[in-house]
């Protein structure tokens, strides 16, 4: 008996460790270049003989890297909460009123969440050179808030709909104000489902590419995903696999806290809105 | 009937609060649906007029009405058709793997009895990670001289350099990059599985896999159509991968690398939004066909109350 | 603590819909007031005006001395047990308890005093410091009512705050319930769709059904003496037995047999003009087994009926069986029976049951000889549903 339980452990072992090398070791692969210096870096290890801060040295000089870094910040932060703030309102309408047209807004937010970017870029491209947004950070802030919006609103109406809103019933009846209900009872239950669906949305925005290639053309607003396709290396001769790697690990590093301290909850977001399908 | 006439406060009640209800969630969802509306519907009537002119960027002056014959353009060109059947290809591999690998992944994510954190933990990361990054990282491996992948071939092979090892390495990188979200939506319905219900089935003599394919499956149906649906549109629209890994070289390029280039290179505004609207038509059909033919239920459509 | 008064309190929505109507209604200072009726019938609407979560269209409101119909919930002072207890889950036993004192800006001492002794009082002094996630049913209950008795409130609201706990946990939260409230004495205002709580609980019970009050009185009152055919069958578990029945030559022609009527029953009806078709209501314990009685104490009409169901209760035996011509329907009967998925009544409609003495030795499939008392029964007007045995009801 003993022995049974000790393979059906074994393999579920073998199982975890083969599922965490495959999700890992491309990461660790480009971390690995990244750490390398010019002379090791096409000796194919995957650990490098030499450590050297040099890529990431490199990479902080540049204006080019640098400004694109704090342009993915702030384009994604504020898309991120204009699209919490906007899904919000939605998603309480959504979770807790009766109102007709409410599949409509669904079946809208849907048909965006299915939308080909591409479809968009060609229009948005004209549009935003008319009206001479293009390249600016409001250029890429539309398009990302209004594509990430489906996802804020599914995921917080299903994160609401959790929500014990009798509580605030019982808060009036216990002598609370309205203000008082809403900032004691409501905020602290409300306030761990809209910290997931921010992380879910930075993330969406973060991640995109084609938006930030080809809305911008210059470094004003062009973000770190766009800012690495076109790295050139530091010096002419140079390939810029370093330095794409350790941008590359930069831009990987919020993304791992994030899932690290909140596996959890992200988990819970990812999956709220779909099931309930 | 005079019972139910009297019966009516309650429902009365409800509609009466209705009514002011009813204009606070207008009010409440009105902004987000006018930012939805104009940042994707107006612009893809634009686009739809934009189709039906000639309209070069090289020569803005000469812009003129030419009705559907961008549309024909593009229709009988043999770029479009590549671009077609790649990434139908594409899409159709990846998916397809995605969902045995992702099966498999919520089955170990959902039965481990230790490490499931960490598991879950390392499962999310490919999920939160830059397209881009993966790419590149892909595209390192399988550089010669420079990757370790690349080491484990005959020197001498660069497989991004050729049509269908690149198309096989593009699905590779694809399938990293998205099973984890599939595997957790599985997860998601696997646990929608009473554990019951599987009891009941393994003393009524059922093997492992007759649960599997007997109980576990078709009570899954709705989370796995849903997930297919996702990934299926998510996969047609493949451009992040593709432009790092092969840039849409030797007949690698999806219908989004198609249009990306019509407009970047070919500065051709018409036949680029042609293609766009082409393309938001292809999606159309593949949404309809899953909700019309396997009966998907839109995500949320369900919303009670 | 303080009487609370209703005074032809109506809830009106906006759409001219009405949920209560014109309810007056004095509750003592200390009294326990029981609001009862199916779904539906306007009893948390009426308790959630008194608590200020719903405005009153018409009428007053009084607590204590002061009308309360525009004040907030909380300047009324009043507290409230929710049926999902409501408790906060980000908040500990202690933190939830203490909730109302906190938003009353009671210092902290005092609230910890306070805290300390409800929790002593409902057993809860070790849990103080979990959260309602890792309580049990019962539990959480109590912290509900902790929450409400820290306060030392005016009055208790209670809106079905035991439907949500298993049989056994109710019957022993019921009786905790009752106790705490003498104790406190304060005035209780308790909602609930059971009819057994509201027996069991109650100072006094308002049967209420859509909107309206049908009838105010102590439980035995409305037991005894219920004022229409409706509460006659609402209260009572197993519910009465309703038969048609036509008046004839001063006897009631039903399906088991011509029922004599006695002199005090024959001049109400005729008082009160009763039509000649009637529906006659006996209750389960109106009948005994002829075989069991002593020299006939009680005269009555006696019947033969083949038992089909027997349920041996230990102390009684009830019996099951059809009765020809089907079951008495009035549209308040019909209400009652969509309803009675809620109630213990055990017999569909179709059956007749009787309380037997455990003695008795009726078997399933035999037939057993009956007698009917008509002292204990009550004649319905079909169109009014208006108890014409009793037609004052409670005096």
């Amino acid at each position: 008996m003993a022995a049974v339980g000790k393979t059906h452990a074994a393999r579920w072992g073998v199982m975890n460790v083969v599922v965490v090398l495959y999700a890992l070791f491309p990461v660790w692969w480009i971390a690995a270049l990244s750490f390398k210096d010019p002379a090791t870096l096409t000796d194919g290890d995957y650990i490098p003989r030499d450590w050297t801060l040099e890529n990431y040295r490199g990479i902080f000089d540049t204006s080019e890297f640098t400004r694109a870094l704090i342009n993915s910040i702030g384009i994604a932060l504020i898309a991120t909460v204009i699209a919490v703030a906007l899904g919000i309102m939605a998603a309480y309408a959504v979770a807790r009123l009766r109102f007709p047209g409410k599949r409509l807004l669904i079946g809208m937010s849907l048909l965006i969440a299915m939308f080909p970017p591409i479809s968009l870029v060609s229009p948005l491209f004209n549009i935003e050179r008319i009206i001479g947004i293009f390249d600016t950070w409001i250029g890429l802030i539309i398009p990302y808030m209004t594509f990430s919006l489906p996802l804020a609103i599914y995921t917080l109406s299903a994160f609401f709909r959790e929500i014990p809103w009798d509580l605030e019933k019982a808060a009036k009846v216990d002598g609370a104000t309205p203000a008082q209900a809403f900032r004691m009872v409501i905020v602290p239950l409300a306030a761990p489902g809209v910290f997931t669906t921010a992380i879910l949305v930075f993330i969406f925005c973060w991640n995109d590419f084609l938006f930030a290639i080809s809305l911008t053309s210059t470094e004003a607003a062009r973000t770190v995903p766009a800012a690495i396709a076109f790295f050139t290396g530091s010096s002419q001769f140079q390939q810029p696999t370093g330095s794409i790697a350790a941008a590359a690990v930069v831009i990987t590093i919020p993304i791992v806290i994030f899932v690290l301290l909140f596996q959890r909850r992200i988990v819970a977001g990812l999956t709220s809105g779909a099931v309930k399908g | 009937m005079n019972q139910h006439e009297q019966a009516e406060p309650d429902r009365a009640a409800l509609s009466a609060g209705a009514r002011q209800e009813r204009r606070l969630g207008w009010l409440l969802c009105a902004p987000a649906v006018v930012v939805m509306i104009a940042v994707t519907g107006y612009p893809i009537g634009y686009a739809i007029y934009l189709s039906l002119q000639r309209y070069d960027l090289r020569f803005p002056g000469q812009a003129e009405f030419v009705g559907l014959s961008n549309y024909g353009a593009v229709l009988s060109s043999p770029f479009w058709w590549d671009a077609f059947w790649v990434t139908l290809f594409i899409t159709g591999v990846s998916v397809a793997i995605e969902l045995v690998l992702g099966m498999g992944l919520a089955l170990v994510m959902h039965r481990t009895i230790f490490w499931r954190g960490s598991v879950r933990t390392s499962v999310l990361i490919p999920y939160g990670i830059v397209t881009v990054v993966a790419a590149f990282s892909w595209q390192y491996a399988w550089t010669p001289e420079l990757g370790y992948l690349a080491a484990l071939l005959p020197s001498g092979e660069a497989p991004l350099t050729e049509q269908w090892p690149a198309l096989w390495l593009i699905i590779l990188a694809e399938v990293w990059k998205t099973t984890p979200f599939m595997a957790l939506l599985l997860l998601a319905g696997l646990a929608l599985v009473p554990e019951e219900t599987l009891k009941a089935a393994m003393v009524d003599g059922a093997s492992a896999w007759q649960r599997f394919t007997r109980i576990m499956l078709p009570l899954m149906k709705p989370a796995i159509l849903v997930a297919l649906l996702f990934r299926t549109l998510d996969a047609f629209r493949i451009f992040d991968n593709i432009y790092i890994l092969t840039a849409g070289a030797q007949g690698t390029g999806s219908l989004s690398i198609l249009g990306y280039d019509n407009l970047f290179t070919a500065l051709n505004l018409g036949i680029g939004s042609a293609i766009s609207v082409l393309i938001f038509i292809c999606v159309g059909i593949i949404a309809f066909t899953f909700v019309k033919l396997f009966g998907t239920a839109a995500p949320g459509a369900e919303v009670k109350r | 603590m303080a009487e609370i008064i209703l005074e032809g309190v109506t809830k009106r929505f906006p759409d001219g819909a009405l949920a209560v109507k014109d309810v007056d209604l004095d509750i003592a200072d200390g009294e326990f007031v029981i609001l009862v009726g199916p779904s539906g019938c306007g009893k948390s609407t009426t308790l959630n005006m008194i608590a200020g979560l719903e405005d009153i269209t018409e009428g007053t409101l009084r607590i204590g001395d002061r009308v309360v119909n525009d004040l907030a919930p909380k300047e009324r002072d009043v507290a409230m047990v929710f049926q999902s207890y409501a408790l906060y889950p980000h908040m500990n036993v202690r933190e939830n308890m203490g909730f109302p004192l906190r938003l009353a800006k009671v210092d902290k001492v005092t609230i910890n005093t306070k805290v300390e002794e409800a929790a002593e009082v409902l057993d809860l002094t070790e849990h103080l410091d979990r959260k309602p996630a890792n309580l049990s049913g019962g539990q959480r209950q109590r912290v509900a009512m902790g929450r409400a008795i820290v306060r030392d409130p005016k009055a208790f609201l209670m809106d079905e705050p035991l439907s949500n706990l298993d049989a056994k946990l109710r019957v022993q939260m019921r009786t905790q319930i009752s106790r705490l409230q003498r104790r406190l004495g304060t005035t209780t205002v308790y909602v609930t769709h059971d009819q057994t709580e509201a027996m069991t609980l109650g100072d006094r019970v308002v049967v209420m059904r859509q909107g309206l009050v049908q009838q105010i009185g102590t439980p035995a009152e409305l037991y005894d003496f219920p004022r229409n055919i409706f509460v006659a069958g609402f209260i009572g578990s197993p519910a009465m037995n309703f038969l048609n029945a036509t008046l004839e030559d001063g006897a009631l022609r039903t399906a088991l047999g011509d029922l004599p009527l006695d002199d005090r029953t024959r001049q109400s009806l005729e008082r009160q003009n009763a039509p000649r078709e009637v529906i006659v209501g006996l209750r389960p314990e109106a009948f005994e087994d002829v075989a069991l009685s002593h020299d006939g104490d009680h005269a009555g009409p006696v019947f033969i009926a083949t038992v089909e169901v027997l349920e041996s209760l230990g102390s009684d035996v009830y019996v099951y069986f059809t009765a020809e011509g089907g079951p008495a329907t009035t549209t308040e009967l019909e209400e009652l029976a969509t309803d009675s998925g809620m109630r213990d009544t055990g017999a569909d409609a179709h059956h007749i049951v009787v309380r037997l003495d455990a003695a008795t030795r009726a078997r399933e499939g035999e037939p057993v000889e009956l007698r009917v008392h008509m002292a204990k029964a009550h004649v319905f007007d079909p169109a009014t549903g208006a108890n014409l045995t009793h037609p004052v009801g409670a005096a």
